[in-house]
């Protein structure tokens, strides 16, 4: 499947790379804790990890954008220090110039290399009618669509023939379809050596995409990301998703990510942060009851198994997971060995109407999510039964970022509205009991 | 692009003063008492001019209008480059930028029409018994009301930079200069186009109060439109009054026709959204200008120079300046950056002191502030009445699509008119009835103001989603409740983005209105306007000095307590989509 002449030189070499950023208190979050990876000239690899496992990070440390904590960063021996030569990024978001034309923001990747301009229009037409892009040239890309718009990012990459193409996401902004005819299209390209890269690096939370393209996995795990475990893929490409090896493939990984670890034993699985610190990630109540209703009902009685789950639900890994850690906090599901049980109280919540469920979830709302169990006892004991909310942000500060403080004040809004434990104005950002009962 | 709401520059901010505004007053206006300082000893004799003498020749128009029309162009270009440096500086060095941009704050609302009286001298100094000094003065007091709000915008645009292009213009390691010319000013184009024709509209009042100019003893008439209205005033003579407001209006058409709606039109493109949008803006000029095959060539091969030039990889360039050897940290440079700053405004402050203070009384300060008051509650009043006039005008406009698209232009076009030209018309209605001045004479202030509101509320309307529209109709809500729970939330940030700049240019124009003659009727209405426009009359500098710092801080005042607080509750609470 590979050219055999291409020399299994080592190309990026990672070594014990650690990132952390400042948090309000004046502590470190450590995002990244000695993180290894080496890539050599030939592969294709895939790093998997859920949001918070610092993948972005770590693909900004390789592509020179941010500097590593401490540790070792090498990308053809050199280390990286600012954006290395023969790096190139394909963006989540595209991140294409939306002034200058397809043509035009495919050279702007050879501009800075001061390639004369007869070769970049040369190099520029190659890639473009490589990826498939003829006839597109004097387009803008707000006139083209989501599809073709990442093809235009990956042609911009491909025209400096990098010798590591790095990938953040490039799929998830697109719809099904578009994504999976751009990734056949990429994987045959790639299988006949006519890429003009040597290497890739794919960031994806899409386990089903991982296993489809890459042929070696890094799963990372979360709060801290670290490196939790190396699988190989040695499925021949063209993979077919229906292949029983596949599908097993896709299990064990989801198993993996659901997998309880002893190091973490303290806290509840997949959260970050314990007590207090723990970070919510705002899901609405409307889809936890859903997701309920669906595993109660036929033909999961109960128990599903999440690949199967998400298939039919249309939902991705990353949300699924971020769901069935909410239910597990909340102690109506139990997730573990890629598997969603609905516990007893899961089971009944999925039978009963409307004003009985919310007295249930806010039972379980009080008992086991610390900060709402504060929140009340707060305002229950003042004789005003009101408290800012700046009050409990200061206090959610002292364990996270000010990004996941406000993302967990939110979901404790939208959890206890819904419960009608207390109120909240969103104006004056005050809590109160008043109009909750 | 008539649709398209630009939030003004003064609202993004927060709104509470803090030090650093304090430290920006004194070092504007401690500039403004040294260049007076330096200036005072210079005045050569204005005899020793040889300037064309203007005449009322209806014929003349024509060129003295091309004479206005190019002072304008030098002194957009002027703002342009200086928006491009200042604003760059601003944004990248963090030291600068905490001592630029409260100084820009207050440029901002400086009165620059009282800023004149120095700058003339000023210029006129640099260049004795030459019309050069004249000329550049003119286009320096243009330049001051063009460049700041331009700068501005420009300082934000790049301080919002998509954070995923710049990350792929360094991974694709583009230089500086590369990154300048590919990422920071596309896109930076649509609001600095959009600002830049605000800032032509506001420039025309400027630089026909800026071609006939009185200092003290000494008066000067620059060739054009101004200079022809002030002689017009002088002889009484209402027709050619007439003729100037119908060549200022045909100056104005072309300019917007030729200069820019091509414009707008062109840098649509750069319009950083990644849908194509409903209706782009268009110009008859641009598309004649694209079908035709011989200019095409022309300008690409001019584009294809330019192109060049940006594309040279010169390595980066430290903002952050003086590079001194590692052995002082960041740090210390802070506090050693500070103190400097700190001792610049202190010297600035001893200076401010020093001028007033040997020929002011306290008294004197009093007063200023009292007539402030007044001419504050001038421009309320003035304000409260042409919301009431112009808001339900401009839904009812708004309301219409096709009305709209007329009515839009002309409202755009009349905010861009010059009123001072149409003054004189007003005051001898005043002079014939013999009406109170104090009154009367306070229209003037927002004659040519008004616009804004109107056209902002047009846009405002139409920009109503429908869904909502039929909504409130399906549920039948009417009349009064329809006003307060459907339309007026709807309009309110467009509303006061309207409302600032008419408040803003209300206490501009007072300097002008509040004092007007005919012939040799003087009318004079009591406030901070006509306090400074008697006293750089008088060539009274040191109470010029004192009347624009007042007024400053007024405005500022004005601004932060009442507009951007006003401007932050709208956006937070009626922020549509």
């Amino acid at each position: 499947m590979l050219e055999t002449k291409m020399k299994t030189d080592q190309i990026l070499d990672i070594r014990e790379v650690c990132r952390s950023f400042p948090k309000a208190n004046g502590n470190e979050l450590v995002v990244l804790d000695k993180v290894d990876l080496a890539i050599k000239s030939g592969e294709i690899v895939g790093m998997l990890g859920r949001s918070g496992s610092g993948k972005s990070t770590l693909l900004r440390i390789i592509a020179g954008l941010i500097k590593p904590s401490s540790g070792a960063a090498e990308c053809r021996g050199e280390p990286i220090n600012g954006p290395p030569r023969g790096v190139a990024m394909v963006f989540q978001s595209f991140a294409l110039f939306p002034w200058l034309t397809v043509m035009e923001n495919v050279e702007f990747g050879l501009e800075a290399q001061g390639v004369p301009s007869a070769e970049q229009e040369k190099r520029a037409q190659a890639a473009i009618d490589l990826i498939g892009l003829g006839g597109f040239e004097s387009a803008y890309p707000k006139e083209l669509s989501g599809g073709m718009r990442q093809r235009v990012g990956f042609a911009r990459a491909l025209v400096v023939h990098p010798d590591l193409l790095l990938m953040d996401e490039p799929f998830s902004a697109l719809d099904v379809l578009t994504a999976e005819t751009l990734r056949t299209d990429l994987i045959d390209l790639w299988v006949e050596g006519r890429l003009p890269i040597k290497s890739v690096l794919i960031v994806t939370h899409n386990i089903e995409e991982a296993v489809l393209m890459c042929d070696r996995i890094l799963v990372l795990s979360s709060n801290p990301g670290r490196v939790a475990t190396e699988i190989k893929v040695d499925l021949k490409h063209p993979r077919n998703r229906l292949d029983p090896t596949f599908r097993q493939l896709v299990d064990s990984i989801y198993a993996r990510m659901t997998q309880r670890s002893d190091n973490r034993s303290a806290n509840i699985e997949g959260i970050p942060g314990t007590g207090i610190g723990m970070v919510l990630s705002p899901i609405s109540t409307n889809l936890l009851s859903g997701l309920m209703e669906a595993v109660a009902g036929a033909p999961y009685n109960g128990h599903a198994d999440l690949p199967d789950l998400a298939g039919r639900l249309q939902l991705e890994a990353d949300e699924i997971f971020h769901m069935g850690e909410a239910l597990q906090l909340l102690r109506f599901a139990q997730l573990s060995e890629g598997d969603l049980t609905l516990t007893d109280a899961g089971k009944t919540f999925a039978t009963m109407e409307t004003e009985t469920r919310k007295r249930l979830f806010a039972e379980h709302l009080v008992t086991y999510v610390p900060i709402i169990g504060l929140i009340k006892r707060v305002l229950d004991e003042r004789p005003t039964h009101r408290a800012p909310a700046a009050r409990f942000v200061n206090e959610l500060e002292d364990y996270m970022s000010a990004d996941y403080a406000e993302g967990t004040l939110k979901t404790v809004v939208s959890w206890s509205r819904y419960a009608e434990l207390f109120s909240y104005d969103e104006q004056a950002e005050t809590f109160s009991l008043e109009e909750a009962a | 692009m008539a649709f398209n709401k630009f939030s003004p520059p003064a609202l993004n901010r927060d709104w509470v003063p803090n030090i650093w505004d304090a430290f920006g007053l004194i070092l504007v206006i401690g500039a403004i008492v040294l260049i007076a300082h330096g200036a005072k000893g210079t005045v050569a004799p204005l005899s020793a001019l040889d300037l064309a003498p203007v005449t009322l020749d209806p014929w003349n128009l024509p060129e003295y209008a091309l004479r206005t029309t190019l002072r304008m162009l030098l002194a957009i270009v002027c703002s342009l480059i200086f928006t491009l440096l200042y604003g760059t500086l601003a944004a990248k060095s963090r030291r600068a930028e905490l001592i630029l941009v409260p100084i820009l704050d207050i440029l901002q609302s400086v009165p620059i029409l009282g800023f004149l009286t120095f700058t003339v001298v000023f210029f006129l100094g640099l260049f004795p018994g030459q019309v050069l000094g004249a000329e550049l003065a003119a286009v320096f007091a243009i330049f001051t009301s063009q460049a700041w709000n331009m700068t501005f915008s420009f300082y934000q645009s790049l301080r919002n930079l998509p954070k995923d292009l710049e990350e792929a213009a360094a991974s694709f390691r583009l230089s500086s200069w590369q990154k300048f010319w590919r990422l920071d000013v596309p896109f930076s184009m649509p609001g600095l186009v959009w600002n830049t024709m605000m800032s032509m509209s506001g420039g025309w009042f400027f630089v026909v109060a800026s071609e006939a100019i009185t200092v003290g003893d000494t008066t000067f008439n620059l060739p054009g439109i101004g200079a022809y209205v002030a002689l017009a005033i002088k002889q009484q003579n209402l027709p050619a009054i007439g003729y100037a407001v119908l060549a200022m209006l045909i100056v104005i058409l072309l300019y917007d026709q030729l200069l820019f709606r091509p414009l707008v039109a062109w840098a649509d493109k750069f319009r950083f959204e990644q849908t194509a949008s409903a209706e782009a803006p268009s110009s008859w000029v641009l598309d004649l200008f694209r079908r035709t095959r011989a200019l095409r060539r022309v300008t690409e091969t001019l584009a294809g120079m330019a192109a060049t030039t940006t594309k040279l990889p010169i390595p980066r360039v430290r903002l952050s300046g003086v590079t001194l050897p590692h052995l002082i940290s960041s740090r210390t440079m802070d506090w050693l950056w500070i103190a400097v700053v700190f001792a610049g405004t202190a010297f600035a402050g001893w200076k401010i002191i020093n001028y007033v203070g040997t020929t002011l009384k306290f008294t004197d300060l009093t007063e200023a502030t009292w007539l402030g008051f007044i001419t504050l509650a001038r421009v309320v009043v003035l304000m409260i009445i042409a919301t009431i006039i112009w808001v339900p005008i401009g839904v009812w406009i708004g309301m219409r699509p096709k009305l709209a698209q007329a009515i839009q232009p002309l409202a755009q076009f009349l905010a861009a008119f010059p009123a001072n030209i149409a003054f004189p018309a007003a005051v001898v209605l005043i002079v014939h009835y013999k009406l109170n001045a104090d009154v009367w004479l306070s229209p003037l202030m927002i004659l040519g103001t008004q616009w804004y509101i109107l056209f902002n509320v047009i846009a405002g309307a139409s920009a109503f989603p429908s869904d909502l529209k039929e909504a409130a109709s399906s549920f039948h809500v009417k009349g009064w409740r329809w006003w307060r729970h459907v339309i007026l939330p709807g309009i309110f940030p467009y509303y006061v983005t309207g409302a600032i700049t008419a408040s803003g240019g209300s206490w501009n124009a007072s300097i002008v209105a509040e004092v007007a003659s005919w012939g040799d009727t003087k009318l004079t209405a009591v406030g901070l306007g006509s306090y400074i426009a008697n006293a750089t009359e008088a060539g009274d500098f040191p109470r010029v000095v004192l009347g624009i710092a007042v007024m400053c801080v007024y405005v500022s005042l004005f601004n932060r307590l009442f507009w951007r607080p006003l401007y932050a509750y709208g956006e937070r609470k009626f922020r549509l989509g």
